[in-house]
């Protein structure tokens, strides 16, 4: 087990170091830069400065291996809008996009999971019909818009809830961007769940512990539950994952200050160190989510050893 | 990008007005928000020219002068007094000897001192210093080659000398968060960006980036009975749908509208009533490249200004939130011509035009634009067929509002659309079209004319307001003559405001912009 999650932590480097290089080369391609963004100053000297103290006077390669030896040490660098540490400003809302996102994973697996299983067990039926009309238009319906209809309805008709804002980061503030986010993860969950738990039931092994005699409460929990669970889980670590950039749209619209409007507002003010750590930050958490998919994969199955 | 830098707008219902009648409540919450991007740049608003940071400055910061909405100008504000001398180019301001930073210590002529001299600091290269600029030795200081701005002299704890280096009214230069009086032992520490502190009426409480800003009210703030609230939350509210909702749902206090919303509040009987709107002192244009062969010839200019029927695109697809241009300054402007009269729409006077200059088929240009709603791509796309129609072909090269920017500094187009601001200082705004001003500056066009310049170099030299103004119009009808541009619109800025929040400023330069310490909340505000 440890020598797997060496393995797997190893491997994530010239993954982390690829996406690093590729935010690198882009941002060096695209057209538009944090100079002027900045400033509208006609001087070309204060242009020339501004650069310097940026450190964008210096060739790609170069800029590049001086972010990696500082990344090496845990420093992103500091942003050029801000001047702040890229880590300070990635801190402040890391608290609230996993609040989010977490609030939106919990919303969509506990309404999505047992709702596509329902459905599963009977195949065709009202339960069915309903859940699968649910998951269609959960996947469908845009997030902008889904948002938008939750803040007429729970805030503005029935005033149970407010629009917008963090207030103090409570539960009333969190419901509608959470929901609104995890509408999609539940509706696929649901989805997924189905098709898993379908195909599970007609698999031998159900079919041998139904003809052994066994009820089909402990056929669904002991066989057909866990067995589906592999499949389920490997969805909700990928929309983990997801859900830190499906984040960006959401954050926006409720005034959730996360990590995906800094991520917005940075690239569109071309501020590199802080497009750079917030990617960053997203990679990592997507893979660290996947590595604790694989290790909780051998868990729920044995059979599954970690070679 | 587009700092709001300009006059006062004239425009706009008497909410304000009736406001102003009343007697200001005190205590209370105003809720503002901040609509022009997902969160603030920087607490260090010396970092910032976006008008989105603008908005909280104006409570947390003060600067040297401040915008007089009511008066159309820039006044003292931090001074009480401006001593003028040495043929218009020496200042002796007399300082306030009742302002306080928000750590309790009183403000001095060296906190004057030092925000500038850290404006100027070159290896930073701070947006305001081409404000600062304009008093003698900063540009050494921002080269390098002095320490010190050597125009900047204190005569005592509350007396500064600041000499100029060209004889304008300092105060369309100070009187911008960019130019903040920071005080000079905090302002220099680490810490100072965590938690700022200046001279405004309120103080910082609370900074939640991309959702809000808190500030509470600074009890030995200079302005006897001032401010009004008790606390004063800016909201990041980037989306205008959601602002609409919250709007409607009285959980915050104003909301900047654009085109669609403006014409759904002005048709919602309870919504109605809420509107303020203010022409901004902002000009948006179709800019010519003369070094574009068919651009070089003015009958070509002209016969554009001509095809495009500018005030069916204003009605119809703007949905009337603009102002119809005539020349380059805005309604507000002190320097507005009234009685000039907008290029009419006349598709056979255009033909004609292009005809003389060579072109009775017209020619095709490169038409670069960005994607805003109120002078891109929805724009360009409507013009199209109308220069179509008298031979004339565009093709559109569209790019981020970002990228927008430096193409028009670089002069790397044929054409493009765009907005620019067109005051306060009427002759700041006109000195853009002089050709010793730089294209990367702000001359965009590249516009050289001497008949201009030597009209714009007299307003320059002379001390009467009107002689000046007349001389401004002058320039203006020139620019009209010479169509560097197609005038399309000035802006009208539109906000909703809630019934209960008063005081209200139609600011032109830049109507979120608020001087917070007039604004006051009656007892029906929800947030007490």
């Amino acid at each position: 087990m440890l020598s797997f999650l060496i393995r797997r932590l190893l491997q994530t480097v010239p993954t982390v170091l690829a996406v690093v290089l590729l935010v690198f080369v882009l941002f060096s391609v695209v057209p538009g830069s944090i100079v002027s963004s900045m400033s509208d100053d006609s001087d070309p000297q204060v242009e020339l400065r501004m650069k310097k103290q940026l450190g964008l006077d210096e060739p790609l390669y170069v800029r590049f291996g001086a972010y990696i030896a500082k990344l090496a040490t845990g420093d992103f660098g500091t942003s050029f809008r801000t001047r702040e540490p890229v880590t300070t400003m990635i801190a402040k809302r890391a608290w609230p996009t996993l609040q989010l996102i977490f609030a939106a994973m919990a919303f969509a697996i506990l309404i999505g999971v047992p709702l596509g299983f329902i459905a599963a067990l009977r195949p065709g039926g009202i339960v069915d019909t309903i859940a699968m009309v649910v998951a269609v238009s959960g996947l469908s319906i845009a997030k902008f818009w889904l948002g938008l209809v939750l803040m007429h309805l729970f805030a503005l008709k029935l005033g149970w809830l407010p629009s917008f804002g963090y207030g103090d980061g409570g539960l009333k503030y969190l419901l509608l961007p959470a929901v609104t986010l995890g509408v999609s993860p539940m509706a696929l969950f649901a989805r997924t769940t189905r098709a898993a738990v379908l195909e599970i039931m007609t698999a031998d092994f159900v079919r041998t512990a139904r003809s052994k005699g066994m009820s089909e409460t402990r056929v669904v929990k002991w066989h057909v539950m866990r067995n589906a669970l592999v499949i389920i889980l490997t969805t909700i670590g990928l929309q983990f994952g997801g859900l830190m950039g499906q984040a960006v749209v959401v954050e926006k619209l409720f005034s959730w200050p996360g990590i995906g409007s800094l991520l917005v507002d940075s690239v569109l003010q071309r501020d590199i160190p802080a497009v750079q750590g917030s990617i960053l930050v997203v990679v990592l958490a997507f893979l660290a989510i996947n590595l604790l998919v694989d290790v909780l994969y051998g868990v729920i199955d044995p059979r599954i050893r970690y070679a | 990008m587009f700092r709001m830098i300009a006059i006062v707008a004239g425009v706009g219902l008497a909410l304000a007005g009736t406001a102003e009648a009343q007697t200001p409540r005190k205590g209370g919450t105003i809720r503002m928000t901040a609509p022009y991007g997902s969160s603030f740049t920087s607490l260090d608003i010396h970092t910032t020219q976006r008008a989105q940071d603008e908005i909280y400055a104006k409570a947390l910061h003060r600067s040297l002068y401040i915008w007089n909405s009511a008066e159309g100008k820039p006044v003292l504000e931090l001074a009480k007094e401006d001593v003028v001398s040495g043929g218009g180019l020496v200042h002796t301001f007399k300082l306030r000897d009742d302002a306080y930073f928000h750590n309790g210590r009183k403000m001095t002529a060296d906190d004057i001192i030092w925000s500038y001299n850290r404006i100027m600091d070159g290896a930073k290269a701070y947006p305001g210093a081409r404000y600062v600029r304009v008093i003698e030795g900063a540009a050494a200081v921002e080269k390098g080659q002095a320490k010190e701005i050597s125009g900047l002299r204190k005569i005592d704890d509350l007396t500064i000398e600041m000499k100029l280096t060209e004889k304008v009214d300092p105060g369309f230069y100070f009187f911008t968060a960019l130019t903040s009086i920071y005080p000079a032992d905090e302002g220099a520490k680490e810490s100072y960006i965590q938690h700022p502190i200046g001279l405004g009426p309120f103080k910082f409480v609370e900074h939640v980036p991309g959702s809000r800003i808190v500030l509470e009210r600074w009890d030995r703030f200079y302005k006897p009975g001032k401010p009004y609230a008790d606390k004063v939350i800016v909201s990041i509210m980037a989306e205008a749908a959601a602002r609409d909702v919250a709007f409607r749902n009285k959980e915050i206090d104003t909301s900047v509208l654009g085109p669609a919303q403006y014409v759904a509040y002005q048709s919602d009987a309870a919504l109605k009533g809420t509107i303020v709107e203010v022409a901004e002192v902002f000009t948006r244009y179709m800019g010519m490249n003369p070094s574009f062969k068919p651009f070089s010839d003015k009958r070509v200019r002209q016969a554009i200004n001509y095809a495009i029927d500018t005030d069916l695109i204003i009605n119809k697809l703007v949905k009337g939130k603009a102002y119809r241009a005539t020349s380059w300054l805005p309604l507000t402007s002190p320097a507005y011509d009234k009685a000039m009269k907008p290029y009419p729409y006349d598709p056979a006077k255009a033909k004609q035009l292009l005809t003389e200059a060579g072109y009775p088929s017209g020619f095709e240009f490169e038409w670069t634009t960005s994607p805003n709603e109120s002078w891109g791509l929805p724009i360009v796309s409507a013009v199209i067929p109308m220069l179509d129609k008298v031979g004339i072909k565009a093709k559109v090269k569209q790019v981020e509002t970002a990228v927008l920017a430096e193409v028009v500094r670089t002069g790397d187009y044929q054409a493009f659309i765009y907005s620019q601001a067109s005051g306060p200082d009427p002759l700041s705004a006109l000195k853009c079209f002089h050709s010793s001003t730089p294209q990367p500056a702000c001359n965009y066009m590249n516009f050289r004319n001497a008949d201009f310049d030597k009209i714009v170099d007299q307003a320059g030299q002379v001390d009467d307001g009107a002689k000046r103004a007349e001389l401004l119009q002058k320039a203006n009808a020139l620019l009209y003559e010479e169509a560097p541009v197609w005038f399309f619109n000035y802006n009208k800025a539109v906000m909703a405001v809630q019934p209960w929040l008063k005081g209200i400023q139609l600011n032109a330069t830049e109507l979120t912009h608020q001087n917070v310490e007039d604004l006051w909340v009656d007892e029906t505000s929800p947030a007490k």
